[in-house]
Parts: structure tokens; C-alpha cells; sequence
């Protein structure tokens, strides 16, 4: 039977089919393995950073140290040595490029494995009359290219690595830095605020709607380097922005860390929209030497009628411990989630969202697609909760499952706390199997398996899948592809 | 020499024998009607031929325009020119008909080393051909066979036949769950696709398809196998008689 034929061939799909398993040597320069006080002092000191933020992180080490790691997810997660990791590794520079002419080619060469569209190649190559998409590289742990960045300074935007941002908008990253998600919140976050090495920093002027995408990639490169990024933007009032997170890792042997932070604050009519493709390294059949991705990405709406939309499209890691989530603070603020999450092979997901409504006539709008094939398992824990003093609050959730195959698994575990009686809170929730029926239909049209997976997997993230830019979309269409070849043949 | 031609084959369903010995045989440009009671096989023959998994041959033979049609994967039989209109359509949730029929029409051209359609040639293409079967542009729009009524879901598959343009189609019971102004228009449908280049397999229940696709031959399947051929008016005696007279070994 198909389905049968379908989870040999799952069982069958390998590491070298990983499209982008390869590494890119460029000299770095590290600080030893491990993690103590002066690793962290050393990272404060190599960013030139203000005392205030060396005691931040130092507070933040010394609460870590004693801190639990959270066991509440699904997946087990083996013990972390945290001693066996480097903390700071940047490619090694004379005196930092001053034009896009001196990036290491190596680095573009990168880019353009991972499959980076062209014009976005061009764009970070400085190409005359390339599309305005501003992309700040983030290569391992420090930003090497920012482009645009004058046309978006005559509008008064920022966009720069966070450390830049530290020296260049101290009274900005001072007052918002750890404003959303302090560095006691978890385990991961904590270990983040202590050693972040990199990241971006936005902020969108009162009244400005960013004229063009904000785009980063990021991309561990250095084995056994944990890559800590920390993202702050700031919406201020009546300001707009879309920015853009796209990821992919080489291929490891050794599991790597990925214990990321954004902070997202939109004030009075303001919205941010960010959306995230993650394709980092799964890990071989068996899940040996996948990344362990363990974000935690939180909006603060605080203004009246702001609004932020969380859209991911997450194919890769061994395991993903993810919830980009939204306070919703100001009356009539808005919060949106849509996800694809895909997992094949032996990997492990345990993604969703919280939806906290603290303000008057708050709506939140959350739609998960989880897929899973192979012998992966995934979770959707989704929290909404509804605060006494927020009247008319409003959510819905929809939550759907599709599976390929038997030996996968699919779990959704909803929160849902109201204590406001006006509140009205709607959850659906549904999970499916592509069916044979569905794949002879398609192989009686003539379109092979493989296709007829992706053109039905694609079906089913529709709604999520729409919410991408235009530009972001195509290339999420072809990862849902190539995330489930070999899922039947 | 025939298009299609079967030669006493059997095939059995989780190990139970449905087609015992069926031969058959189809020229180019002729319409057969393949008529027969509930469960005697007419489904059966129609995924065996289209290559469904599940249906297993265990014996006999399909020659199909010269070649072995069962050493074909199925995607490569509707490559080939073969079409099976299903009776009952699935469903697929947020594939746009559209780009169903891309993906379709575009893996048969890839297939015959012809280039793929661009999105513009291949709008117009579909347009044109929706507007012939009276379908309104939305029905194009909106995801395969999601939320159709029953006339539109067998509209559609005609639309399909249309776009693909098969040598061989296998209509089954395709005017099952039709009224009567719907399956006018589907065999209107057919109608204008009889070329005679073309060949159809037309399966069902009731004659009354007949009387809108006039068939050339007609078959009598009972019990796994070809049991009484006949011109049209075969048809119009079963109609009369019922199938009791070839029933006692299918039921």
C-alpha cells in the first residue's frame, strides 16, 4: 500500500539529503570553551560595552547557574554540557569591512549555497538597481554586512546588530532590552541575556511605515558554537515594519545550541509583522547532530491599537522548544500566530504560542499547521489567557494536524484561562492523514509522489502560508518540498 | 490494432478474486459501455487499469497503445494518455484547481520532453475550456473538489479530461448522484471530447448515461468477467430485464 511505501521511504531519507550541510572556512576567532564569569566579561569587553550592561549580563549569569532547565515540553532533551561550548566566535577581520567589496567572498559564496534568491544575493552583494530588501547578515555571531542602511537612516530608522545599537542608541537598548522577556523568564532566555554575542536592533520612528522588508539571515557556521542572538525592535506610534528571519546550519555532528531571544514592542497604532523561515540542521535519520533550537520570542503590545503578527514556517533542528507569543497590553491591541511546523525523520517539536490579553477588546487569531512524517513527534502547547479587566477579549485558535505515515505523532495541548465572563474564546482543532485516496488521485493525474505530497502538504498550510511575503513564500513553498523529500520516495 | 486490450485478466482485492478472466478489447475513437450490477467488479476494473495500489493482477494481460499498461506506475499511465474520471472525486483542501491542473498538465508535458506552460498560456488554456463546460471562473479558484455539489465535482473531472486530454478515458459511473440537467451537460461534455484519436471506457449502473453518450459497444460484466456483448440496444434491454439473469454468480 502507499502509506506503507511511504513510511519505508520516510525511514529510508538520510543526512546527505540535507541540502545544506556544508561548511564554510573562514578563520575565527574564539574565546576558550566554557562558561564562567570572565567568558562573560570577555564577551562585554570585546562588544566595548557600557558597565550597565556587563552588570546585566552578570546578573543574569549568576541566576542562570542555579537555574532548572524547563521540563514541561514534550521532548526529552538530553543533558547539555555547557562547559563544552565556545561563547564567542567571529570571523576574523583586520579592521572590519568598511564597503560590501571587502566581505570575506567566501561568505557570499555562502549565501549563495544556501540558496539565498538572487536578487537577495544581490542586494548583499550591492548590486546597482537591486531590490530594496535590507538584509543584516548575521554570520555566526557578529553582523558582517548591513545594507540600505542609509536610505532607511533618512526616514530615522535604525537597523543595526544589537552591539552597534548599544553604542549608537544606548537610552533605546537600555530602556527596552529584557523589557519584554526578562532574563529570569527561563533557563534558555537567561543563558541568552549572559552571553547574547549578536543580533539585531530596529526601531521605526513615530508615524514611519518602513518602506521595504527588513530581512536577516542567520546561520551557525563554527562547530560547537552556540549561537545566542538577541533581536529588539521597536515600533513607536503609528510606525510599521516587516521584518524578515530566515535560517539555515551546516551539517554537525554535535548537537548544537541555539538559545535565541526577540523582543518585539509595538506602542500606540503601531504594528510589527515578523515572520521566520527555520531550516536549520535536523540531524541524520536517527536525529544524531541536529540543532537544538530553543527561542523564546515575545511581543509586548503596549500601545492602543497596535498590533503584531508571529509567522513561522519551522522545518528544521532535532528540536524545536519554541513560542512566539504576545502580551497584549494596549485596549483593542491585536495579536496574530500563524505557523507551519514540519518534522520528518527522528525530529522533535514543541512549538505554539501564548496569547496574553490584558487590555479592553484585545483579539489574538492563532492557526497552527503542524506536519510530521517518519517517526517525528510534535506538539502544539498553545496558552490564551484572559486577564479580569480585559472586556470583550477575543480569541481564536484553530490547530490542525496532518500526518504521513504511522509512526509519527501529533499532540495539541491548550491552555485556555479566562477569568474576564465577556471574554469569547473559540478553539478548533483537527488532525488529519494524507490520504491514499488523495495521492492516486494526483498519481492518476500524472503528478509523481514527491510532488503530489508537497502540492497537498502546501494545501494544507494555505492559510499560513499566505500571510508570508510575496518574496518569502515562494521559498517556504519549495522547503515544504524539499523538507518532505524522501518522505515517499 | 486495438488501443486497449485485455486479455483474461484477474485481479483479486485483499486477497478476495473480483476479476476472473476479463478480456476486452477497444479501437481507437470507439466508446464501450461497460454495464453491470453492484459488485461485480466495474470499479475494480477501472482502478486496475489506472493503476491503484491495492488492486493486485494476478493474472492475464492490458496491452495499451502497444505497450504493458500494468508494468506502467500509475503516474506514468496518465502520462501515457490514460484518464480515470473517478466516481467519487477527492478532495483536496487548499489546492487550487488551478494549480492542480498546472501540476498536472505540466508532468505530462515534462513527461513527452514538451516545455512546461507558462502561468499566462496555461490560464488562458483552462479558461477556455472551463467556459465550454459552463464553469464559472471561482470554480477554478477554489480548492479541488472542496465544498462541490456532486454535478460539480463530475464537471470537473470532465474539465480535467479536457485540459489533459487522454487517448484512453475510463469514465466511472459518472452519472452516479447526478440529476438529470447535470448529467446533460457532463455528457455534452464528453461529447464534444469523442475525437477519433480517442477512446472511451464508459462504466455504469444505470443505462440512462447511455442515452446521452451513445455508446458503440456495450459489455455485460458479471462475475469478474465479460459475460454478453452487444451493440447499443443491449442497453436498453437490460434496462428492462434487470441484471437477475447474470447476477447469481456475483451476488
Amino acid at each position: 500500500m502507499a502509506t506503507t511505501e511511504t513510511v519505508q521511504k520516510v525511514s529510508a531519507l538520510e543526512a546527505e539529503k540535507y541540502r545544506y550541510g556544508f561548511t564554510t572556512e573562514i578563520e575565527m576567532d574564539f574565546a576558550p570553551k566554557g562558561l564562567n564569569e570572565d567568558i562573560v566579561r570577555l564577551i562585554s569587553q570585546k562588544k566595548e560595552e557600557p558597565e550597565w550592561l556587563l552588570e546585566w549580563r552578570l546578573k543574569a549569569f549568576r541566576l542562570w547557574q542555579d537555574m532548572p532547565e524547563p521540563a514541561w515540553q514534550k521532548p526529552d532533551v538530553p543533558p547539555i554540557d555547557y562547559q563544552d561550548l565556545y561563547y564567542y566566535a567571529a570571523p576574523k577581520k583586520k579592521d572590519g569591512p568598511k564597503s560590501l567589496d571587502e566581505v570575506d567572498p567566501k561568505l557570499l559564496e555562502t549565501y549563495e549555497k544556501l540558496g539565498i534568491p538572487l536578487k537577495e544575493q544581490e542586494v548583499l552583494a550591492g548590486v546597482e538597481g537591486a531590490p530594496k530588501v535590507a538584509v543584516d547578515a548575521v554570520f555566526d555571531s557578529v553582523s558582517v554586512a548591513t545594507t540600505y542602511r542609509k536610505e532607511l537612516e533618512s526616514h530615522g530608522i535604525v537597523f543595526c546588530s544589537i552591539s552597534e545599537a548599544v553604542k549608537t542608541h544606548p537610552e533605546l537598548v537600555k530602556k527596552y532590552l529584557g523589557s519584554v522577556v526578562p532574563y529570569s523568564d527561563n533557563k534558555h532566555a537567561c543563558l541568552n541575556s549572559a552571553v547574547f554575542t549578536d543580533g539585531s536592533f530596529v526601531y521605526i520612528p513615530k508615524g514611519v511605515r518602513c518602506p521595504m522588508e527588513l530581512s536577516t539571515y542567520f546561520r551557525i557556521n563554527a562547530q560547537d558554537t552556540g549561537q545566542f542572538e538577541r533581536t529588539l525592535i521597536v515600533a513607536d506610534e503609528g510606525s510599521y515594519v516587516s521584518y524578515l528571519e530566515g535560517c539555515t546550519a551546516p551539517m554537525r555532528d554535535e548537537n548544537q545550541l541555539h538559545a535565541a531571544v526577540v523582543e518585539l514592542i509595538t506602542l500606540d497604532d503601531a504594528e510589527i509583522k515578523y515572520s521566520t523561515v527555520q531550516n536549520w540542521y535536523p540531524g541524520d535519520e536517527n536525529g544524531k547532530g541536529g540543532i537544538y533550537n530553543f527561542v523564546t520570542k515575545r511581543a509586548a503590545c503596549r500601545g492602543r491599537n497596535s498590533k503584531v503578527s508571529w509567522t513561522q514556517v519551522e522545518t528544521g533542528s532535532a528540536i524545536t522548544w519554541k513560542y512566539p507569543s504576545c502580551i497584549l497590553q494596549g485596549d483593542n491591541s491585536q495579536g496574530e500566530f500563524y505557523s507551519v511546523a514540519i518534522t520528518n525523520n527522528r525530529q522533535e517539536a514543541d512549538t505554539g504560542t501564548k496569547m496574553i490579553h490584558i487590555g479592553k477588546n484585545t483579539r489574538s487569531r492563532i492557526i497552527s499547521k503542524g506536519i510530521s512524517a517518519g517517526r517525528a513527534d510534535q506538539t502544539y502547547r498553545g496558552l490564551v489567557r484572559v486577564m479580569p479587566n480585559a472586556d470583550g477579549a477575543r480569541n481564536f485558535t484553530q490547530c490542525d494536524s496532518l500526518l504521513i505515515g504511522d509512526q509519527c505523532g501529533a499532540h495539541t495541548i491548550p491552555y485556555i484561562e479566562s477569568r474576564n465572563p465577556t471574554a469569547q474564546l473559540e478553539h478548533e482543532a483537527t488532525t488529519s492523514r494524507i490520504s491514499e485516496d488523495q495521492l492516486f488521485y494526483c498519481l492518476s493525474r500524472g503528478i509523481g509522489e514527491e510532488e503530489a505530497v508537497a502540492l497537498i502538504v502546501n494545501g494544507f498550510c494555505k492559510e499560513v502560508m499566505q500571510t508570508l511575503p510575496m518574496e518569502f513564500a515562494v521559498e517556504a513553498q519549495k522547503l515544504i518540498g524539499i523538507s518532505l523529500e524522501g518522505s515517499v520516495g | 490494432m486495438s488501443l486497449l486490450k485485455i486479455e483474461n485478466l484477474t485481479a483479486e482485492v485483499d486477497g478476495k478474486e473480483i476479476l476472473k478472466g476479463l478480456s476486452l478489447e477497444l479501437n481507437a475513437g470507439e466508446v464501450h459501455a461497460i454495464m453491470g450490477p453492484n459488485g461485480s467488479g466495474k470499479s475494480t476494473l477501472s482502478y486496475v487499469l489506472a493503476g491503484r495500489d491495492g488492486y493486485e493482477v494476478t493474472g492475464g494481460s492490458v496491452t495499451y497503445d502497444g505497450k504493458d499498461l500494468l508494468a506502467m506506475a500509475p503516474e506514468e499511465r496518465a502520462c501515457e494518455g490514460v484518464f480515470l474520471a473517478f466516481q467519487y472525486p477527492v478532495e483536496l483542501p487548499g489546492v487550487a484547481n488551478t494549480t492542480f491542473l498546472k501540476h498536472a498538465l505540466n508532468a505530462r508535458r515534462k513527461y513527452r520532453g514538451e516545455p512546461e506552460l507558462d502561468a499566462l498560456e496555461f490560464v488562458k488554456a483552462v479558461r477556455g475550456k472551463a467556459k465550454e463546460l459552463n464553469m464559472p471562473d471561482d470554480m477554478l479558484k477554489r480548492p479541488v473538489n472542496v465544498g462541490f455539489s456532486g454535478g460539480e465535482k463530475k464537471r470537473n473531472e470532465t474539465l480535467q479530461m479536457a485540459v489533459l486530454e487522454p487517448t484512453l478515458a475510463i469514465l466511472d459511473e459518472t452519472d452516479s448522484g447526478l440529476d438529470i440537467d447535470a448529467l446533460k451537460l457532463v455528457s455534452e461534455g464528453v461529447n464534444a471530447l469523442r475525437k477519433p484519436d480517442r477512446a472511451f471506457l464508459v462504466i455504469t449502473h444505470y443505462q440512462r448515461l447511455l442515452d446521452y453518450i451513445v455508446p458503440d459497444k456495450v459489455h455485460v460484466l458479471s462475475g469478474g468477467k465479460i459475460v454478453k456483448t452487444g451493440d447499443k440496444n443491449l442497453a436498453l434491454e437490460l434496462e428492462k430485464t434487470g441484471y437477475a439473469e447474470f447476477s447469481g454468480e456475483a451476488a
